[in-house]
């Protein structure tokens, strides 16, 4: 590389905002300050392994993969529709689906607890109706509807990105061969999205098993997820060596799993949107 | 009629109100070799997909041993096709590729095995089972593509150009290969092509097709020889295509001379399009009984040279001939009457 030079910039751009603030997590988390100054210690990571600690780890890897999941059942069919080939107006439906991206996350959720808050839409509208209040906000399923909400475009671009790559030949190959509609989608069209299934999947579940924000406002502050949990140790607690022994923790979870989905995206033809 | 395959009556396809096919009626009979041949656009792809079941005739109707299939959809018709690109799935090796119609048909496994086994011997790819299908080369995957169609035992294998992406050498042989299957396994075939030298080749009936209709049917001879219209001579070889006068049955007059014919049946003293082909006129010294022109260029074509002559009244003659006269020559051009053909005037836009 006779030009080399030209990354420089780049390098020193992840040097200090990458690689350094990783190297001063992983510092802190194998530190404590002691009186006699800090030492080396394992036991930021033995505090995680208290049954309380492990449990919100579980809650949200749980909560993460049900919205995950609701996201891939909401999401495939829209993809598909979308990436279909009599469809008019593509575009503009495409459009509809990204606009709310282009508003700030934080309004987004807000707008959501207005939704679903005692006197909110849902229940005035439920109170006219002469049916009994629901108390959603604050509870799981809050949490888990804000996550779906503000994740599903992540599940159906990278699959609309893949399924309108498909060469309608393949399709008519396989009608050609005998497959009705629905061995065509199990046999050809299923197979061949699955890169953008997987990408969707990657995109959807790490931010969903790391988010506080959403489960800040949708779970109340009683609510606690690993990213909650991270949060309140650098902002509230001041323990910034436990806090980055979770960190540590989390993104390990995160690059195991990452390390699990593409085994199944062997081919590039994976669409992600990143 | 019990041999006629496949019938096409008055067949029409418009999209968004082109006309991509103008009320076509075409038989196919059974064991047939028949190319659709014509530039692209002609509507040629079109009849193969209406065929096929891909889409839906605006009008008349697609006959498939003389029942209605317009309503039928493509996994129920007893045709198979080969595609352009191929269209191989890529997320199967070769054998699954070629197994999978009969896997859908519920085949059993012994005899899906078996009819794999055999369709690579006949393409000659055995051992290439578990492949994966991009590390094949284009004739390659082409073999696979036709394998994976005829495994199923159609009645009709529809192929469209499939092998434009070959290269010249691979195309040839593969040509040879598919009239050879064809022969060996007595199925219809319709061939879609733009390439009329393969459709010579290969073909028994050969339609010639423009702007959505049929210009002309008949076996490559009479394509060749006897082209029905000036479009149909211009696109089967190269032609010298002149306009003429008849003056009576056997009589023509043309590039300002009279010449005897074979053709009759004209009003007398009508208008009518006159072909020539290149290989076809002998040059001569020049001589006061025969067409006088001069040569303007040669291009060496390896069996042949190609000669362009300017001729009298300013036509411009191609000649194929292997001797080559060099280049401002004055020469006559000799023109036996049965290398005349005569055609009636059609307006071709």
């Amino acid at each position: 590389m006779k030009k080399g030079w030209i990354s420089y910039p780049y390098i020193i751009w992840m040097l200090i905002f990458i690689v350094v603030p990783l190297l001063l997590v992983l510092y802190y988390s194998v530190t404590a300050s002691t009186a006699s100054g800090t030492a080396f210690t394992l036991e930021n990571f033995e505090k995680f392994m208290q049954p309380i600690y492990v449990k919100v780890l579980v809650r949200s890897i749980a909560l993460a993969l049900i919205s995950t999941f609701i996201c891939l059942v909401l999401g495939y069919p829209v993809a598909m529709i979308l990436a279909g080939r009599n469809l008019k107006k593509k575009s503009l439906l495409v459009l509809l689906f990204i606009i709310p991206m282009w508003m700030n996350f934080l309004l987004r959720t807000y707008a959501w607890m207005t939704i679903l808050e005692r006197n909110g839409l849902i229940n005035t509208f439920l109170g006219t109706l002469g049916l009994p209040q629901l108390n959603i906000l604050y509870t799981d399923s809050a949490v888990a509807l804000g996550m779906v909400y503000n994740f599903l475009p992540f599940m159906v671009l990278p699959i609309f990105s893949v399924m309108s790559k498909i060469d309608m030949s393949l399709i008519e190959a396989a009608e050609d061969l005998g497959s009705n509609s629905i061995t065509v989608f199990r046999k050809v069209t299923f197979p061949l999205s699955l890169p953008g299934v997987v990408s969707g999947i990657t995109m959807v579940f790490m931010p969903a098993v790391t988010t506080f924000v959403i489960s800040n406002l949708l779970g109340g502050s009683q609510y606690t997820l690993i990213g909650n949990l991270i949060e309140d140790q650098f902002m509230r607690v001041y323990d910034w060596n436990f806090g980055s022994a979770v960190s540590i923790i989390m993104m390990l979870l995160i690059l195991a799993s990452m390390g699990i989905m593409n085994r199944y995206d062997k081919d590039d033809a994976g669409g992600g949107l990143f | 009629m019990a041999n006629h395959i496949i019938e096409l009556v008055d067949l029409t396809k418009e999209y968004d109100g082109h006309k991509a096919l103008k009320s076509i009626n075409l038989y196919i009979r059974q064991n047939e070799f028949v190319t659709l041949l014509g530039p692209s656009g002609c509507g040629k792809t079109t009849t193969l997909r209406l065929i096929g079941g891909f889409e839906i005739p605006t009008s008349g109707s697609v006959m498939f041993e003389s029942v209605n299939i317009n309503d039928v959809p493509p996994y129920k018709r007893r045709v198979n096709t080969v595609f352009q690109k191929y269209a191989l799935f890529p997320h199967m090796n070769v054998f699954e590729n070629i197994a999978f119609g009969l896997k859908i048909k519920k085949t059993g496994k012994d005899t899906i095995n078996e009819k794999v086994r055999d369709m690579l011997s006949m393409v000659n790819l055995s051992g290439f089972e578990n492949r994966s299908v991009d590390s094949l080369s284009g004739g390659q995957q082409q073999r696979i593509a036709i394998a994976r169609a005829l495994v199923n035992e159609p009645e009709v294998l529809l192929l469209d150009e499939p092998l434009g992406a070959l290269d010249l050498k691979l195309r040839k042989e593969m040509q040879q290969e598919l009239k050879n299957i064809q022969k060996r396994l007595g199925i219809t075939f319709i061939y879609v092509t733009h390439d009329q030298e393969e459709a010579l080749t290969m073909s028994d009936t050969i339609v010639v097709m423009q702007q959505g209709s049929i210009q002309q049917i008949g076996t490559p001879q009479d394509i060749y020889n006897e082209p029905r219209n000036a479009f149909v001579a211009d696109f089967i070889g190269e032609s010298n295509i002149i306009d003429g006068v008849m003056i009576h049955d056997y009589r023509v007059v043309f590039a300002g001379h009279e010449f005897d014919c074979v053709d009759k049946g004209f009003g007398s003293m009508e208008n009518v399009d006159v072909v020539v082909r290149p290989e076809d006129i002998k040059l001569m010294h020049e001589n006061e009984n025969l067409v006088q022109g001069r040569v303007k260029s040669v291009t060496f074509k390896g069996v042949h040279y190609e000669m362009r002559i300017m001729g009298e009244n300013g036509y411009n003659w191609i000649v194929h001939s292997t001797v080559m006269e060099p280049v401002d020559t004055k020469v006559g051009l000799k023109i036996q009457p049965y290398d005349i053909q005569i055609m009636k005037k059609v307006q071709i836009s």
